[in-house]
């Protein structure tokens, strides 16, 4: 089991967005997390990240209880967050930003792999090295924190909303690129809106209501299932 | 309004505001780093500056340097009178971070908190130097003004007719330049500084690429501290002077410097520095040395009323956006 979280609650002050989360992922897989606005799907990627401490439960990272460690230490041990909205350096150029993601690492030959494996998945940030990334559209921002992300070479990448506000021929895009990514071998998170895509593309998928998993089964097996084509997927 | 001798003069006096102005530069460095990072003002910065002035004293004192000194002592004191500013001031720039700021961070203090705490850590150190070093060391601690002994003496090495520079001018002003273009070198371009601009920008997001956060404020503390030291080691060699507060107008003059270039742009500090120094000079010429510090406010105020971000006006972590 490369992820699992054991009953993980989580509060912004006096109220809890997570009321004991439990979610495995296994090594290899894409799992896919969805639900609707506020349901807790962010919370989730921060309680995993490390960005914000939980009040509860447990977060096992490669056997590793990394409940503990603060979101700079988790990078280390191999999880890497692309942020919702994105989350790149505004004031930074598109490769000073990616370096920026190989920021832990030393081995500069393969960090050279990733800067062309990254260009390689993604033609337009090579397009655009020098560019001040702030000045970028939102769907390439959304590219280059993928990107970033990736260059952390992780065991674990944590993607959330990556097709948050892009064009529907972008989307496919995008996932199309996260299949990619996953077929090199790195295990994925995603949460999304965008519910079919993420299912059809999932291996399995966790469904997320007010801090509550309350479904979960594969992909296809929760494409089929009717209640969640009508909660989530506008299918009566 | 004595126009006639400011016009007449007008070389020498930009001369004297120029080395003013560096070493204002020099220590608004250390406000701006830390603002641009922690975006806190730390007061306690003009104390760490004149924590480097004591320390060039000290180093002086002990290898018994004085003017008459031969030219190999001369050198030896200089240099480790540089390394010794330097070290002291970045360690209590280091040292006020560690004890007074970071427990304050780690309870999520409100930014007033921080303020009242910059404050006292300055008043602490001056009363350090002004009075409880004088009781268990005796002078030359306490409050009266200190001299230092000057080393080297003051030539003209650059004469342009009603001009004159003076060697002491020429190393202060390159002394700051140098020490401004590797603080920015290092900030731009080298993987530590790219993570300084990282926590500038954002925090949390830096965090996410694996930066420790601690370890960079801790650097921005160091960074800025050794700038203010440098300025310690410039301004005793010039000015030949220390006092328990000498920190206080300096700081005062070297914040107005960093908000008037735009604070959290280093090189804003460097232009609002320079220009600080050159119209302090220029207004005491202009009407007498009693408006020097008048004009200096006048003019920040002036220029935060059309530009209120400054000259430069970007923060460090967008300083190339
Ligand atoms: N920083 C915060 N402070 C207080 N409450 C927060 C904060 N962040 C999120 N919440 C609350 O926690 C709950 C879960 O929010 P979260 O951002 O995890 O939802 P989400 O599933 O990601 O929603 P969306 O699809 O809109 O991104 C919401 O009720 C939200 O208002
Ligand atoms: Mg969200």
């Amino acid at each position: 089991m490369l992820l699992q979280l054991e009953d993980v609650v989580l509060a912004y002050g006096k109220i809890e967005a997570l009321h004991g989360l439990t979610i495995d992922v296994e090594e290899g897989e894409v799992v896919a997390l969805i639900g609707a606005n506020g349901a807790g799907k962010t919370s989730t990627m921060r309680a995993v990240s490390g960005v914000r401490g939980i009040q509860s439960g447990r977060i096992i990272f490669q056997g590793e209880d990394v409940t503990k460690l603060r979101a700079d230490q988790r990078v280390r041990k191999g999880l890497s967050l692309a942020p919702e909205g994105r989350g790149i350096f505004p004031g930074m150029t598109v490769v000073e930003n990616l370096d920026m993601g190989a920021y832990t690492r030393r081995d500069k030959p393969e960090v050279g792999k990733d800067f062309d494996r990254v260009f390689d998945l993604f033609p337009r940030l090579n397009e655009r090295r020098k560019q001040i990334a702030g000045t970028m559209s939102g769907g390439e921002q959304q590219m280059l924190a993928i990107g970033r992300a990736l260059m952390a070479r992780p065991k674990l990448l944590l993607l959330d909303e990556p097709s948050m506000g892009l064009a529907p021929m972008l989307i496919q895009q995008i996932f199309t690129i996260i299949t990619e990514i996953a077929e090199q071998g790195t295990t994925i998170l995603v949460v999304e809106q965008n519910a079919k895509q993420a299912l059809s593309r999932a291996d399995r998928a966790y469904v997320l209501e007010t801090g509550r998993i309350v479904k979960t089964g594969t992909g296809a097996d929760l494409l089929d299932d009717p209640s969640i084509r009508e909660a989530y997927l506008g299918v009566a | 309004m004595d126009f006639s001798s400011l016009i007449d003069q007008i070389g020498e006096h930009t001369a004297n505001g120029l080395t003013k102005g560096a070493i204002y530069a020099l220590v608004a460095l250390g406000y701006t780093l830390v603002y641009g990072v922690l975006r806190l003002i730390n007061f306690a910065h003009s104390e760490v500056f004149m924590v480097g002035t004591w320390a060039v004293l000290g180093v002086y004192t002990v290898l018994g340097a004085t003017g008459g000194s031969g030219v190999g002592l001369v050198i030896l004191a200089t240099a480790l009178a540089a390394l010794a500013a330097v070290v002291a001031s970045a360690s209590t720039a280091l040292i006020v971070e560690r004890v007074a700021y970071r427990p304050l961070r780690k309870k999520n203090a409100p930014p007033l908190i921080f303020l009242i705490t910059a404050i006292g850590c300055s008043l602490v150190l001056v009363e350090l130097f002004g009075h409880v070093f004088r009781v268990f060391f005796g002078p030359p601690f306490g409050r009266a003004l200190v001299s230092i002994p000057s080393l080297i003496d003051t030539e003209v090495w650059l004469d342009l007719g009603k001009t004159s520079i003076t060697n002491m001018q020429i190393i202060v002003v390159v002394g700051a330049v140098v020490m401004m273009v590797a603080l920015d070198t290092f900030v731009n371009k080298t993987r530590l500084g790219r993570g300084v601009r990282a926590v500038a920008q954002d925090p949390d997001t830096a965090a996410l690429m694996g930066v420790n956060q601690d370890r960079v404020i801790m650097l921005v503390f160091i960074l800025g501290g050794a700038m203010a030291g440098v300025a310690a080691i410039l301004y005793t060699m010039n000015y030949d002077i220390t006092k328990f507060d000498i920190g206080f107008l300096i700081g005062v003059k070297a914040f107005t410097a960093a908000v008037l270039g735009g604070i959290g742009n280093l090189r804003g500090a460097l232009v609002g520095g320079l220009l600080l120094g050159v119209v302090e000079v220029y207004s005491s010429t202009l009407f007498s040395s009693n408006w020097e510090d008048v004009t200096a406010f006048v003019v920040l105020i002036l220029v935060l009323m059309f530009r209120p971000t400054g000259i430069l006006g970007e923060s460090l972590g967008k300083a190339r956006a």
